[in-house]
């Protein structure tokens, strides 16, 4: 599962915020004027040389880059494998609609007021404590060895399909309160405004509310997807040949650990452009935020 | 004339704390009447409690005539019949000022779609807000903030406009033109009650001025009375107050 689930969310309400300007800001990370960036740029080459000389200088490395990074197989092995990835795609691009929908659901019904909504409040607060603890190979196990087994008229019984029933019943509970948290950060205000104005409950959460929580938690969203993606691999324990059941068949038959990396290469290739973006969408609304303080 | 409003025996609390404790009062139509009174003493719960926003615990309100917190009265149809502007503005921020005029024309009123549009642009035309319409309400200073909201609420056509200390969020430099909107508002004859710090303000446009204090209609009267002959000690001592702060 992916590392950080705690939700940063743009504070709330358009307010200045007092520190540096963006500028400034940018300019701490890559070191700003030409000077700086030149000692930047000769630090980082300096240290990546020494740390590389260590390691290929160390004895062990010639049996580690034969077992890890052997071209031959790699060149073998990695399309091979991208043509089963396109399974994994297919798994959670599907999860991930799914699960944008039901945690919606899941939310809503977790923040709905009053004492008549206490049974559906406490279903959706069990849904999420369940899937969030139980760890998701076990409701994959669970799901896709023993939906078929119990062979009931009318459920599918292809692993896939309860594969991806799995994805996004665990990963809903934890975009649930995702959703949640969005939700509830938006200040009561807002929804006094909405109703004053005649709209009905329902209609203040469609129009004013939801819109504006869905654009707060879209960073942190897209970090349970990333999530989602890497935990696709997951299903090779049902025996579906995805792209990780596909690595471990060559990485058996070789008895070479490269198609391991080949994988990992794919999943780092399609995950650091979404957390590149996800920073980038964090940096866009600060800076919308700075902006409209200027005023 | 009718009665636009008519309030009897309000009270509202918050847990241990009294807010209002028995309010009686009512509004004519086309009257205006200010509210004055510290912060605290119940301006706001009061307007708040009229647009049905807070539950009242006790006492009935009556809007032309129909009352309001009976038993299965709808709350969404009370509160298209009365506008209420905020003293943060609370527009939504996600929409432009354009959406924010016709979203509950729309939804709340299921007017159509060009109706509304036509009514949203004489509304921002009305209030100079004509070359604003696509903006977002985060380009839009303070002042032209809090004339969507008086736009927004007017765009349903209420029979009544609650005003909740719209200028108190306001750089005084931008006060004058939402005091100036509020004027052309009393003026086209819209019943208004209006919680203000704004003296000066309260006795220009106020047909009646109302003293709230402690959660308590102390006393109700023409601008001239109240600001020059308080009948009350404590509304004397409240003025005094105001005139020290050099706000009146």
């Amino acid at each position: 599962m992916s590392g950080g689930r705690e939700i940063i969310l743009p504070n709330g309400t358009p307010r200045p915020d007092p520190g540096v300007p963006a500028g400034d800001r940018r300019s701490r990370v890559l070191g700003g004027g030409g000077r700086s960036t030149w000692i930047a740029v000769l630090s980082t080459v300096i240290f990546f040389a020494i740390v590389g000389f260590l390691i290929v200088s160390s004895s062990g490395w010639p049996e580690v880059r034969r077992s890890f990074f052997d071209a031959e197989e790699f060149a073998y092995a990695f399309p091979e494998i991208l043509a089963k990835f396109w399974r994994n795609v297919f798994i959670f691009s599907v999860a991930e609609i799914l699960v944008l929908l039901f945690a919606l659901l899941i939310a809503v019904l977790r923040s709905l007021p009053g004492p008549v909504f206490t049974p559906l409040r406490i279903m959706a607060a069990a849904y999420t404590d369940l899937f969030r603890g139980v760890p998701t190979i076990l409701v994959i196990a669970m799901l896709g060895y023993g939906m078929p087994a119990l062979q009931l008229r009318g459920l599918p019984d292809s692993d896939l399909f309860w594969a991806i029933v799995a994805l996004t019943l665990v990963y809903s509970a934890y975009v649930a309160e995702v959703y949640r948290a969005g939700i509830e950060s938006i200040h009561p205000s807002q929804i006094a405004a909405a109703r004053s104005l005649g709209l009905s409950r329902g209609q203040a959460l469609r129009h004013v509310v939801i819109p504006q929580a869905v654009r707060r938690v879209i960073p942190p969203l897209l970090n349970d997807f990333i999530g989602l993606q890497k935990d696709s691999a997951l299903i090779a324990f049902l025996g579906y040949t995805e792209a990780l059941l596909r690595a471990q068949i060559i990485q058996a038959q070789d008895f070479n650990f490269t198609p391991y990396v080949a994988l990992a290469v794919i999943y780092v290739a399609i995950t650091i452009p979404q957390a590149r973006f996800v920073d980038w969408l964090i940096a866009k609304e600060r800076r919308r935020r700075e902006g409209s303080a200027q005023l | 004339m009718t009665e636009a409003i008519r309030i009897e025996g309000l009270r509202k609390s918050f847990g241990d704390l009294e807010v209002l404790r028995g309010i009686d009062l009512t509004v004519d139509d086309h009257e205006v009447v200010c509210l004055i009174g510290a912060s605290g003493s119940g301006k706001s719960t009061l307007l708040r409690c009229i647009d049905l926003l807070e539950p009242v615990d006790a006492g009935r309100i009556w809007i032309e005539g129909d009352e309001v917190t009976g038993a299965g009265v709808d709350e969404n149809a009370v509160r298209r019949r009365i506008g209420i502007v905020f003293q943060a503005f609370n527009l939504f921020p996600h929409m432009t000022v354009m959406r924010n005029v016709t979203l509950a024309q729309e939804k709340a009123l299921d007017r159509d779609p060009t109706d509304a549009r036509a009514k949203a642009l004489e509304l921002l035309t009305r209030f100079g807000l004509l070359e604003k319409a696509d903006d977002y309400p985060d380009r839009l200073s303070g002042g032209q903030q809090q004339r969507v909201a008086i736009a927004r609420a007017l765009a349903l056509d209420p029979d009544v406009m609650l005003l909740d200390e719209v200028t108190s969020a306001l750089d005084p430099v931008l006060v004058a033109e939402v005091l100036d909107a509020i004027r052309e508002l009393a003026a086209a004859g819209m019943t208004m009650v209006i919680a203000t710090h704004e003296m000066g303000f309260a006795r220009d446009v106020a047909n009646r001025v109302a003293f709230l204090e402690e959660g308590t209609l102390l006393e109700v009267g023409p601008p001239a009375q109240i600001f020059s002959q308080p009948r009350e000690e404590a509304t004397r001592r409240f003025l005094d107050r105001i005139i020290a702060a050099g706000r009146m």
